[in-house]
């Protein structure tokens, strides 16, 4: 159920910084909202962002309410070996969503 | 269709969520502009925080809050000996200032860092960078909003 859209080269120079992009879909329910009846909606929201090249953290983030509904976070990275990038998200409820990516370097 | 008892619930819990708020609110602005202050103090610390290095790019008028591209870059090599080592976005008028802190390292090659967030209210946009070498520099952008986010029951 829980989607995700990642965007990595499937090949890359030795050395070259390649960009990545991901997305996760999400309401990102930011408990400000209030029904029409005035109760105050639960937060529900992604909150840890880490990325993984072969096993070892390139990249993390923490995210707040003030990010938008779907999250996309773009960064970048040093293609140095051929592999494996591993995505996790994880969030408010249980929320959890993982992603692998191949890459290969020449 | 609305039934007379749904519009009376709606209107009571109308009204209700507006009593909270005449409780609430009347020193929102001054406690905004606290819980940024005390959002930058406790990533920043006791270092100084020097204007320059970073580059914040949003957009200057913002048609819909919900969604608002945000962009930092970090002027840096980002070799072992100097990277750049943390990303933190803040905004000014939201009900909590903290967008993202990004944490990244020699190995992203370059420091920059896009992303979505939502901005509730015409105010600034703060981006902050932590360097390895401990200094903290930022940027700040003043954007308009004309349709805010997470404000339908006027927080502000």
């Amino acid at each position: 159920m829980a989607r995700v859209a990642v965007t990595v080269p499937a090949s890359a120079k030795r050395g070259e910084i390649i960009e990545i992009k991901t997305l996760a879909a999400h309401v990102m329910e930011t408990g400000f909202r209030r029904t029409q009846t005035g109760e105050l909606v639960p937060r529900d929201i992604i909150t840890d962002f880490v990325c993984t090249y072969n096993g070892v953290e390139v990249f993390r983030a923490k995210l707040h309410q003030a990010m938008a509904a779907n999250p996309l976070i773009a960064f970048t990275t040093v293609a140095t070996e051929s592999g494996a990038l591993q995505f996790k998200w994880t969030g408010d409820n249980g929320y959890l969503a993982t992603h692998k990516a191949e890459i290969k370097v020449v | 269709m609305t039934s007379r008892r749904q519009f009376l619930a709606l209107a009571c819990g109308t009204l209700a969520a507006r009593e909270l708020h005449a409780q609430l609110d009347p020193n929102i602005q001054a406690k905004r502009k606290a819980a940024l202050e005390a959002a930058i103090s406790k990533v920043v610390g006791d270092a100084p925080l020097r204007v320059g290095k970073v580059k914040l790019d949003v957009p200057p008028l913002i048609d819909n809050g919900n969604t608002v591209p945000v962009s930092v870059t970090v002027d840096s090599p980002m070799t072992a000996a100097g990277y750049v080592k943390a990303i933190h976005v803040f905004s000014e008028k939201n009900p909590q200032p903290y967008v993202i802190s990004a944490y990244l390292g020699p190995r992203a090659g370059r420091a920059s860092v896009s992303t979505r967030a939502r901005i509730a209210d015409t105010g600034r946009v703060i981006a902050i960078a932590e360097l390895s070498d401990g200094s903290y520099w930022s940027d700040s952008v003043s954007v308009v909003v004309t349709l805010s986010a997470c404000l339908e029951d006027g927080l502000i």
